[in-house]
């Protein structure tokens, strides 16, 4: 199994959503995280101050697949969350060593 | 005796919109601190009300308005003391000037402005001031600096008043006044840690704008009511008013947009603020030109002005200074150009009259804001080395609310974590006491080590 962690543009959200949907994937953790890659933060000014953001927010989405569905979902998730522009965000993949269904106590591919 | 039931109901009408500012102000002033410091913010201010409203009736109003005491023009006597002698008209006001309101409904009138002018001296001083000795000062301040500028400048026994020193609403009394405090305060007791280098951004950009609104809507009752009746001179003050408050949010967008940044909503608020404390001195005495030159003048300076903080390394955390002392000095000048007798009062420069009337502003000016700096300054210090009037650092660090409050403004974010309470984890009311237990084990025990 591998796990597929995806940092997106927060308006993003639904696009992901409907295409993981559409690949059969049937649950996803999100979370609001801040960071900065290429795009740095933005600056705001209140009465002449200047004040320089430096993290930018964005959507950390988490989703545990099979391995042979792994490489498409990225593509999915690539595809959907695109913009072309400067900030679109990063997918990685990383090995996941075991899972389990705390309900049932099914175990990896079962747990799914 | 016989009163004018309109413009009683007017001023009573006024009296409520001038106490509506208040709240304006705290949210004004609450949007632009940060979020662990709103409820401080708004804490200060409606205890002004709190404080004001009892020690005005009782014993402010009768130094402010009562019989001069030894014709000295210097301060009233105890005579309407706990509003004794109601009965009595208020001082000074005799023939064309005379009053056609119950004394009473003036006493109430001028209870809001004693009320706003502390109020106003929060925003200099926001997030470290400590409660308890803020409320001391808030009693003291009232007496020994409001009661006597008030009586200066409004009530027509009073020296400046006599001079011919014109101040329709209360540029001198409310905002230079406010404005010199504010600093003075400012200076008594340091800056805010880390500024200016560490951000300090508003919180709620909204709560400004809504503030700013309160108080455009009840500076209607501040400006035209002090006309003290409903006729030709309170329609005048009212359309200055709202001329001026337009220009001035104009003027200093504009300014923004110039300086080669985007014109922000802050801006447009800080604005509307600016034209309503200038015109506030000058609403009854100059025309409609006058008005409108008054209010872009004070957006085009103010909105320059707020950038000296920076320059002096003086904290005036939300440009009391910038806006209520710079607008409130514009203003009460401005007087003494625009100043018309086909609206009220005695002609200004720019109306055949000479330059005795600006004269006469300037040493209003001067002498307000020169009383109010240097007393205040001795009040706060007096409470600083006594009571101690700044909060603790590790206060500071908390945000007021919880520190001095034992409250939050927000209860979002980490609302999932909320119940767990450390010892135990149980999410009962009791555990806070346990939790504070555990505190003081924890001193204890880095007081052994230490």
């Amino acid at each position: 199994m591998k796990l597929i962690t995806a940092i997106i543009k927060p308006f993003k959200l639904e696009d992901v959503r409907n295409a993981l949907t559409k690949a059969d994937i049937k649950g996803m953790t999100v979370s609001e995280v801040q960071g900065y890659g290429r795009q740095s933060g933005h600056t705001e000014v209140y009465r002449g101050a200047e004040y320089q953001t430096s993290f930018v927010p964005k959507l950390k989405i988490e989703v545990v697949v099979s391995d042979d569905a792994a490489l498409d979902i990225v593509d999915e998730i690539v595809a959907a969350a695109k913009t072309d522009k400067i900030g679109d965000g990063k997918v990685w993949v990383v090995n996941v060593e075991e899972l389990v269904r705390v309900r049932t106590n099914e175990r990896g591919n079962d747990a799914l | 005796m016989h009163y004018n039931s309109g413009d009683t109901a007017w001023i009573l009408a006024s009296s409520a919109l001038v106490l509506f500012m208040t709240p304006g102000l705290a949210f004004f002033y609450g949007g632009m601190v940060r979020s662990k410091n709103v409820l401080g913010m708004l804490m200060q201010n409606y205890v002004v009300i709190g404080i004001v409203s009892i020690v005005w009736v009782f014993l402010t109003y009768t130094l402010s308005f009562g019989t001069d005491w030894g014709g000295s023009g210097i301060i009233g006597t105890l005579h309407f003391f706990g509003l004794a002698h109601m009965n009595q008209t208020v001082p000074g006001y005799t023939g064309a000037a005379a009053q056609t309101i119950p004394p009473l409904v003036f006493v109430v009138f001028q209870m809001m402005f004693a009320v706003i002018t502390p109020a106003l001296i929060t925003g200099s001083t926001a997030d470290r001031l400590r409660f308890g000795p803020f409320v001391v000062f808030v009693v003291i301040w009232s007496i020994v600096v409001y009661a006597p500028i008030a009586h200066w400048v409004f009530s027509p026994t009073g020296w400046l008043f006599k001079l011919g020193a014109e101040d329709f609403a209360g540029g001198t009394v409310v905002h230079i006044n406010a404005g010199a405090a504010g600093l003075a305060v400012a200076t008594v007791i340091g800056k805010r840690r880390g500024w200016p280098k560490e951000p300090m951004p508003p919180h709620n950009v909204p709560f400004v704008l809504l503030g700013a609104g309160m108080l455009w809507f009840g500076w209607f009752g501040f400006n035209a009511g002090s006309a003290l009746g409903a006729n030709v001179l309170s329609a005048n003050a009212f359309v200055n008013t709202n001329t001026a408050t337009a220009a001035a949010l104009l003027g200093w967008i504009l300014v923004e947009k110039i300086k080669g940044g985007k014109s922000t909503t802050l801006g447009a608020a800080s604005g509307a603020v600016a034209g309503l404390v200038a015109i506030t001195p000058a609403c009854g005495f100059v025309n409609l030109e006058g008005a409108t030159v008054i209010g872009f003048a004070a957006g085009i300076v103010c909105a320059l002005a707020i950038s000296l903080k920076f320059k002096l390394g003086l904290d005036d955390a939300l440009d009391v200074g910038g806006v209520h002392f710079v607008g409130g000095i514009l203003g009460a000048l401005l007087i003494g150009l625009f100043g018309t007798s086909a609206i009220g009062g005695v002609n200004g420069l720019f109306y055949g009259g000479g330059a005795s009337l600006l004269f006469h502003q300037f040493i209003a000016v001067v002498a307000s804001a020169l009383y109010s700096f240097v007393m205040s300054y001795i009040i706060a210090k007096i409470i600083d080395k006594t009571m101690g009037l700044r909060i603790k650092d590790d206060e500071e660090l908390e945000g007021m609310d919880t520190a001095l409050h034992a409250e939050s403004a927000y209860e979002f974010g980490s609302s999932l974590l909320r119940g767990f309470s450390g010892a135990g984890g149980g999410g009962h009311i009791s555990s806070r006491v346990d939790l504070n237990e555990e505190i003081v084990e924890v001193h204890k025990k880095a007081g052994e080590i230490n």
